[in-house]
């Protein structure tokens, strides 16, 4: 199956036409957004017939510094179109994001893995606990301040 | 009876099908009479054998030789450990063959590859639940001090601070030549140990 990969600015106006304020900024590559407004935005994704993304590939997050972001990569088997989808969550004290676990179940033990390693906690997420490393583990060792 | 030092048959000489027939011929022709029993020696006297040795020379060389290894592999090295008990290597010809998947029928543990904290505890029922006596041969710059990982938050730096190892096997991974080097001093260091070996006891893991 040959996927073709949505620009980010392709999908941030068809975003912005529905939720307002919601996209931070697009480029080629990907679309950042905003924290809060994500669980909409992937709704969004995936019961739109235009973007009708059915499958989530991954979510991953990385710590710049001064921001989390968590990135999502979607992908609708129908329509064989790809995209990226950042997060931003400012800040380093206590990073919260709403779940997208109701919206795909896939995103269960992904969420989970960045919780444990990033120390990013999922609101309303069903199971939110560690999955690579054991209870009692001090710390989330894969953010820049871990050592 | 035949003669068996002189039957020369008849192999191949192109035409297939008459060389065949050549050779059942000639085995009909030397087979007319059945071999007789190779059990005369139960009519004979038993000439009463003797052999001297020490109990610590059997028991070693008994122990040596049929060393049930533990089947269980942790990381990369496992692979080379499979090479080693595959048909190319074969550990069989050590007396080996046999890997356990049980360790109450184990007499070693081949730990090969990366042990994580989280896998500790794993490891440690493990051997606690091999009859002794047993020995532990740490395989590969991993098990031996957490190799590359050893700086890690979730790496076993060496698996020393869990077990009592025996043999150390340099590598990364060592390949089956390795294993088998540090196997081979596994026996000898077995032959030398003799009948009452000062076992490791740890303390208990609740």
């Amino acid at each position: 199956m040959r996927l073709k990969a949505l620009a980010g600015t392709e999908a941030a106006p068809r975003i912005e036409e529905k939720l307002s304020g919601s996209v931070i900024e697009s480029n080629e590559a990907c679309m950042v957004v905003n924290k809060d407004s994500i669980a909409g935005i992937m709704q969004l994704l995936k019961e739109s017939a235009e973007f009708d993304f059915d499958y989530i590939n991954n979510i991953t997050a990385v710590d710049n510094f001064d921001h989390f972001e968590v990135i999502y990569n979607v992908t609708s088997i129908a329509k064989k179109h790809t995209l990226c989808v950042k997060a931003r969550i400012p800040g380093r004290d206590n990073p919260e994001i709403p779940s997208v676990t109701s919206i795909w179940k896939g995103a269960d033990f992904q969420e989970r893995e960045v919780y444990d390693l990033m120390g990013i906690r999922f609101i309303d997420h069903p199971n939110l606990k560690r999955i690579a490393l054991w209870e009692g583990f001090e710390g989330h060792p894969l953010r820049k301040d871990f050592l | 009876m035949p003669d068996y030092d002189n039957l020369i048959l008849p192999y191949s000489s192109g035409d297939a099908d008459k060389d065949e027939g050549l050779l059942i011929n000639e085995i009909i022709a030397r087979s007319q009479q059945p071999i007789p029993d190779p059990d005369a020696w139960l009519q004979g006297v038993d000439h009463g054998g003797v052999v001297l040795t020490t109990v610590d020379a059997v028991l070693g060389w008994a122990r040596k030789r049929s060393l049930w290894p533990m089947l269980f592999g942790l990381a990369c090295c496992a692979f080379e450990m499979m090479a080693a008990a595959g048909n190319r290597w074969d550990i069989s010809r050590f007396g080996m063959e046999i890997f356990r998947p049980s360790p109450r029928q184990a007499d070693m543990m081949i730990i090969a590859g990366t042990l994580t904290w989280k896998m500790a505890p794993a490891v440690r029922q493990l051997y606690d639940q091999m009859a002794e006596p047993k020995w532990v041969l740490a395989m590969g710059s991993c098990a031996i001090s957490g190799g590359t990982f050893s700086e890690s938050y979730s790496v076993v730096p060496g698996i020393n601070r869990i077990l009592p190892v025996d043999v150390y096997v340099p590598g990364c991974p060592p390949r089956p030549e390795g294993l088998y080097h540090g196997l081979l001093e596994l026996h000898e260091k077995i032959q030398k140990q003799g009948y009452l070996k000062d076992n490791v006891h740890l303390p208990r893991l609740d």
